[in-house]
């Protein structure tokens, strides 16, 4: 777009001297546009948060200036009343907490259950390996819809229905579909030679797996953590029709929960998504490059 | 290709050059052992995934109430009422729809950003500006759904929404209501949509234009391709493997998505942004008809494992095709 002309005039000159001229009219070029595209590249960012902004301009105005001001009005005030609706309303805390654990339970086994079959799958390239990924592959695909309802009267018999730990199993194994594809792929380029050198010292493939592997593979293994971690957090669909009431629920569904309410006014659903964001928010800015490093590690090997 | 995306039915086949070699019985103790730690992640794989999948297809079987009500088989009886159902048929024209806003819109608006980042920001401004820009067009990605769709679903409200209260401040008397109606219901979600998926491309196209060797382009520069070619030669084929997982990735989200037509439209209105999970989820709990949920479910499995299926093997014969040309 923005060197296309003087490509063309560079097609058109002769290989030797002009390209010096070519070079420097690219940069000029450069120099005006490089700041016009920077401009749109921003104004989409701006674009990209909006909803942000609205939801931040918004959680700290008053229902009545809001209905008098519009949406787009600076707050003039700090009115966090919507805030401690939504706190209290939703018991906040307890969501949190729920959401806090079930997250970092089901990642932590799910990273943990990858591992020891991507051990299995990728080093120790046990007979008809290709089915088996096939397998974990498909379960990956597979709609959550398909397991809901059984997994719904599974729950209810042993008495897990409207736990925590119902979303802990499922979504452990669930993660550890994906995580058993990835790792076995990257466990199957394993150097060779440091898996013999053990076998020779007699390493059993308990320390194998623990003293060999381990320490190389995990880079990837804390970036999966977050990932399961973070997809955990988001899951919706599961959590709830598993999550009936109010002292199980997680943050997601407890803003949902309150969507239909008819009391809730603008600034209290806004303050109630903002504080339903922030925990995400935090960890993602904490762990922004292993994540951005992480979403191109799942992409392609 | 050493970069090229691994086959998805076997991850550990393409980097493996022993493969070809029979197993050293000798030098490695027996890979019996290693069947132990399959184990855990077996067990716990066939408790929550491959039993409740049975479940689904014999309730599907079946026409069933939920609960402690009778199962009464019904053979394919319920496969045959979806053919002749027409939510059930609208849920899955519906679903070409989220594959348009999830999957060909943010690909090519990612194309565009990344190449663009990564061109031009980056190399001219700098790469801290191109991965902040980045962060920011990732930000919608990391987002729970839900909450998402609860901050769209305020600004698109007809009474107190953003949207339409700005409409009003500008003059607009009578501003339409966005979810409420059936014409304007379906565009909104898939706006939202597209604002949640863009990032996903973004930072995979990104780091793939990473990986192009960059005097692939001072060569097409120094032969005088423009912009555009160099793009169209170039970056486009580079980035082909990555195309194909973010098409394959996000189709299947595509097939699937829930969340957002939950909190936005809960399908309506009249059904105009019914999707499959959905509809299961309607019959699952609204309807009572678990059996004739479960056969949605079940076609919405078929459908995602036959797509699937499709893109993987136009990717391998796109490959095939590569390695033939040179």
């Amino acid at each position: 777009m923005t060197t296309a002309t003087t490509g063309a005039t560079g097609a058109a000159a002769r290989p030797d001297t002009p390209r010096v001229v070519g070079r420097t009219r690219d940069r000029h070029h450069r120099g005006a546009w490089r700041w016009v595209i920077l401009a749109l590249c921003i104004v989409f960012a701006i674009g990209m948060i909006a909803p942000f902004l609205l939801m931040v301009m918004n959680a700290f105005k008053s229902p009545a200036s809001y209905s008098s001001g519009g949406p787009l009005q600076l707050p003039t005030e700090l009115y966090t009343e919507g805030l401690v609706k939504f706190w209290n309303a939703t018991n906040f805390p307890v969501k949190l907490w729920n959401s806090i654990w079930t997250s970092a339970l089901a990642a932590l086994f799910g990273v943990l259950l990858s591992l020891l079959t991507a051990f299995a799958i990728g080093v120790g390239r046990i007979r008809g390996r290709m089915w088996i990924v096939l397998v974990f592959l498909l379960a990956n695909m597979l709609p959550q819809e398909v397991l809901l309802y059984p997994l719904y009267t599974m729950a209810q018999q042993v008495g897990l229905n409207n736990s925590g730990w119902a979303i802990v199993i499922i979504f452990a194994v669930i993660q550890c579909a994906f995580g058993t594809y990835l790792l076995a792929s990257v466990l199957g380029t394993f150097p060779k030679a440091l898996l013999e050198a053990a076998a020779l010292d007699g390493a059993t493939t308990w320390r194998i797996l623990w003293q060999v592997v381990y320490p190389i593979v995990r880079p990837t293994l804390s970036v999966l953590l977050i990932f399961f971690f973070i997809w955990t957090w988001n899951e919706f669909f599961i959590p709830l029709v598993m999550l009936t009431t109010p002292d199980s629920q997680t943050v997601p569904i407890a803003l949902a929960s309150l969507q239909g309410d008819r009391m809730l006014d603008v600034p209290t659903l806004n303050a109630g998504a903002l504080l339903s964001l922030l925990p995400t928010l935090v960890f993602f800015l904490i762990f922004q490059r292993t994540l951005t490093r992480g979403v191109t590690a799942g992409a392609v090997k | 290709m050493s970069n090229a995306a691994p086959s998805i039915i076997d991850p550990t086949a393409a980097p493996a050059p022993s493969r070809g070699r029979a197993p050293t019985p000798g030098r490695r103790p027996s890979t019996r052992v290693y069947w132990l730690y399959l184990l855990p992640g077996g067990i716990a794989l066939t408790v929550v995934i491959i039993v409740p999948f049975a479940m689904n297809l014999w309730y599907s079987l079946h026409k069933w109430k939920g609960g402690l009500a009778p199962m009464r088989w019904i053979g394919f009886d319920n496969y045959v009422d979806l053919m002749s159902d027409d939510a059930f048929w609208r849920s899955f024209q519906n679903s070409l729809w989220m594959i348009v806003a999830m999957v060909i819109v943010p690909t090519l608006i990612g194309i565009v950003l990344a190449a663009v980042l990564f061109d031009v920001v980056g190399k001219n401004i700098g790469t801290r500006t191109a991965s902040f820009l980045r962060a920011v067009y990732y930000l919608p990605q990391i987002l729970p759904i839900a909450v998402a769709g609860i901050v769209w679903n305020w600004i698109f409200n007809a009474e107190t929404g953003a949207l339409n209260e700005i409409l009003r401040s500008l003059g607009v008397t009578d501003p339409p209501n966005w979810l409420g109606v059936p014409g304007l219901a379906l565009p909104a979600v898939m706006i939202v949509l597209v604002w949640i998926q863009i990032g996903y491309p973004t930072v995979i196209f990104m780091s793939a234009l990473q990986r192009v060797d960059p005097e692939l382009y001072e060569a097409a520069e120094i032969d005088g391709a423009g912009w555009y070619r160099r793009f169209r030669a170039i970056t486009i084929p580079q980035i082909r493997p990555e195309t194909f997982v973010i098409t394959l990735t996000c189709t299947i989200a595509a097939l699937k998505v829930f969340a957002p037509i939950y909190v936005l439209t809960r399908g309506g209105p009249e059904g105009s942004t019914l999707v499959p999970s959905y509809y299961t989820f309607l019959n699952f709990f609204d309807k009572s008809k678990i059996g004739y949920g479960a056969a949605v479910a079940t076609v919405l499995t078929f459908v995602i494992i036959v797509v699937a299926v499709v893109i993987q093997s136009l990717q391998a014969r796109a490959e095939r095709r590569e390695e033939e040309g040179r």
